[in-house]
């Protein structure tokens, strides 16, 4: 056995030495120890150094046997040139750039797929779950249909059929679908014209944001005012207003811009314009579509457990069906759909590690990558666990306060 | 009866705090109790270890474990062939899993050393290469410029690849995929413009994998990058190293010596040349032997057994590489222009 006396791991033998005096003595305590609480305690004290004390042999164990067989440890190569490349990046990344920045590269591709593939599949999943519960015998069926054959086949299958759906059945580049001058869609993606960089289009980005806050305001003056007086003012029509007026006008301010970047066919591909790879569409629309499933059945769930009275008392009242389940169903449903859907946001998260089957290139494909380089495997994988592992848990956290908000306000 | 329990645990914990690292013995102890070969191979690359439908396991790595386990074992049947993945090889071989990487993997600088590893000889010569469609009208990879190049994950292709094209001041787009199968189809399928693996691989894809035969699509000419492939053992047993090295080195030197695996047991017998002599363990006039196998620490007929069990390396490669449409080039011997050479065996 290699002495350990340098490095940061060198603290673990002490530690463990450590761990099992503090078991010794809590067992010996808990066994002399006459006093029922304070024995309680010891039991427990004993049982977290038992837990602690294994974790650090663990350790240590590690530690010893990669020095043992000559293996490099640490997180040094992070600092290291990546001299890989990247097919799509949300930040500036080049071969020139460090193994720690292409693993960044991969994390923000594996949130952008998980984040939008959520949204889509929230979307999806809400709209599949109320047609579930229609009196339309022929919808009802088309919904139970599309959630029993989505969910019944695994997800590794989904994301292999998007990507050979896109190969091979959409045209090669040179023979690109074009439905609009300058949008062409092909087996190597969508590829949509954006705007060239202007004063004008920031400033309808920021007017975007600021309506959006201020339609956000504007509702929740109007839903004051009517509980305090009962009159009903047109919210939606003034949301729609802002969000789109207020860009518009900050848009004018600035200039009206028009210049656009278009893609045009050059060399191998297409240059200007931006593009959506193959790749990243048939993760997110493989991923949404199949968590969609999960999470119609939450809501169809959600809505059955809402009590009939409750239905009738709206009906009573005279208000519309659209009403009724805006605002009598849809918010006490909310309460049964959120936990359960809240494990759906995880699982999609999680299973977006897929995407290296067809070459997205998200966080496990990077660090995939990132071993066979370096071939420091613990390093890699524990990388990939902590940021799973802290993803998940920001994801539950946000879920968990969301749920916390809508709870039922006890009077 | 509670404080017996309790003594147990303090006794359990005493002993789990005293034990240290596993002790790794020496491998070639480990595989004569073992009585196999555990050996690391390709999940399935033609020409250098593929299983066929009876689940018998050809190629030229396959045949290296073969000669391996005739030297270690006296029986080249008694090898335990552990498919790998490109991910899975070098812990593998860390871990013990298995005695010896036979796995067409490259000898580099930072394998050899960061991780624990030994390369033993070169076995194949390789090069990383292009492949692109006919129709693209593309002659030499200097005109790459642009492209989408498909590449499989866990190999040291994509660096290669970045290095290439930063070198020439080009821009590409990877398309990196785990499995080759997923690899092939998005190429196949037009996803990608190019596909870049060893030109090995590129010689089986063409001549496997290619649909209408591989008519329609071709080689560049352009290398890339140095492969040297060969096998490779854990760091610290220099005995193994050793025999692993010779093995080979013996399959090289049959060949330059003209034994092969249908005249070997003749020439153990009958030869009167001293080098042959020295490399097949034959008693001379006044009966001494080379002492090559007592210096591995095998018996002296360890070469007769290597060379008998699959040839020495020219019937290897001919009947491995050859039907992929490789000609030996550099691999050949040093004496006919190639880079194949043994150290003397004496």
């Amino acid at each position: 056995m290699l002495p350990l006396t340098t490095g940061y791991f060198a603290g673990y033998q002490p530690m463990q030495v450590l761990f099992g005096l503090f078991a010794a003595a809590a067992l010996t305590g808990a066994i002399l120890i006459k006093d029922r609480n304070l024995k309680g305690m010891l039991w427990e004290a004993l049982a977290v150094s038992l837990i602690l004390m294994l974790g650090t042999y663990l350790a240590h164990n590690t530690i010893v046997n990669l020095a043992n067989r000559k293996i490099a440890t640490g997180f040094d190569f992070l600092d290291r040139e990546a001299r890989f490349e990247i097919s799509e990046s949300l930040i500036p990344y080049s071969a020139a750039s460090t193994y720690g920045r292409a693993m960044l590269v991969g994390f923000l591709n594996t949130l952008k797929v998980s984040i939008l593939g959520i949204i889509l599949a929230t979307i999806l999943g809400v709209g599949i779950g109320i047609l579930s519960l229609t009196r339309n015998w022929l919808v009802r069926q088309l919904a139970g249909g599309y959630v029993h054959f989505l969910r019944n086949i695994p997800v590794l299958l989904h994301i292999f059929l998007w990507y050979t759906a896109i190969t091979n059945l959409l045209p090669p580049l040179r023979q690109a679908l074009s439905p609009v001058p300058g949008i062409y869609l092909s087996q190597r993606g969508f590829f949509y014209p954006v705007p060239e960089p202007a004063t004008g289009w920031t400033a309808a980005l920021y007017g975007l944001i600021a309506g959006v806050v201020l339609a956000v305001a504007a509702t929740r003056v109007a839903r004051l005012r009517q509980d305090r007086t009962g009159e009903i003012l047109p919210t939606g029509l003034v949301a729609i207003l802002l969000v789109i007026g207020v860009p518009l006008i900050a848009w004018l301010v600035g200039g009206a811009p028009t210049a656009f970047s278009v893609p045009a066919l050059k060399g191998f591909n297409f240059e200007g314009g931006t593009s959506i790879s193959p790749e990243f569409f048939a993760v997110f629309g493989a991923l949404s579509v199949y968590t969609s499933a999960y999470i119609a059945e939450n809501t169809r769930a959600g809505i059955l457990a809402v009590s009939r009275g409750q239905i009738e008392a709206g009906r009573t009242l005279g208000l519309s069906e659209g009403v009724i389940l805006r605002q009598i169903i849809l918010p006490q449903a909310l309460r049964v759909i959120l936990p359960p859907t809240t494990n759906q946001y995880l699982n999609l998260t999680k299973n977006s590690s897929l995407s290296v089957a067809v070459g997205y290139p998200d966080l496990v494909s990077i660090s995939n990558t990132t071993l066979n380089q370096t071939g420091q495997a613990v390093e890699c994988i524990s990388i990939i666990m902590l940021v799973y592992l802290a993803t998940s848990l920001a994801t539950s956290a946000l879920m968990n306060w969301y749920n916390r908000s809508i709870k039922v306000v006890e009077r | 009866m509670f404080r017996s329990g309790a003594i147990w645990a303090v006794a359990a914990l005493a002993v789990v705090g005293s034990v240290s690292a596993a002790y790794a013995g020496p491998t070639l102890d480990a595989v004569k109790k073992a009585d196999v070969l555990k050996c690391g191979v390709n999940t399935g690359l033609g020409g250098f270890s593929i299983a066929d439908s009876t689940g018998k396991w050809t190629g030229l790595d396959a045949d290296v474990c073969r000669a391996i386990a005739a030297v270690a074992l006296g029986d080249a049947n008694k090898v335990k062939f552990v498919p790998l993945s490109a991910q899975q090889r070098f812990t593998a071989l860390q871990n013990g899993e298995i005695d010896v990487l036979s796995r067409n993997s490259t000898w580099t600088l930072q394998r050899d050393t960061k991780l624990g590893l030994n390369f033993t000889n070169v076995t194949f010569y390789d090069g990383q290469g292009f492949m692109v469609p006919k129709k693209l009208n593309v002659k030499s990879a200097k005109e790459l410029n642009g492209a989408t190049i498909c590449v499989q994950t866990g190999t040291t292709t994509e660096l290669n690849l970045a290095d290439y094209f930063r070198a020439n001041s080009m821009q590409f787009k990877p398309v990196v995929i785990e499995q080759q199968q997923e690899v092939l189809g998005a190429f196949f399928a037009g996803r990608c413009d190019v596909y870049t693996t060893d030109r090995s691989g590129l010689a089986s894809t063409l001549k496997n994998d290619a649909p209408n035969g591989g008519a329609d699509y071709m080689v560049l000419p352009e290398i890339i990058s140095k492969e040297p492939l060969g096998p490779a053992v854990r760091q610290g047993d220099e005995q193994w190293t050793d025999i692993v090295k010779y093995s080979v080195y013996a399959l090289i030197q049959a060949e330059e010596s003209g034994i092969t695996q249908a005249n070997v047991e003749d020439l153990a017998k009958t030869s009167k040349d001293p080098a042959v002599q020295g490399l097949l363990g034959t008693p001379n006039a006044e009966g001494k032997t080379s002492g090559n196998g007592e210096a591995l620490g095998v018996d002296e007929a360890w070469a007769v057994r290597a060379i008998k069990a699959a040839g020495n390396y020219s019937e290897i490669y001919d009947r491995n590489i050859k039907p992929l449409g490789l000609e030996r080039g550099i691999n050949a011997l040093w004496s006919q222009g190639g880079l194949m050479y043994s150290p003397p065996l004496r």
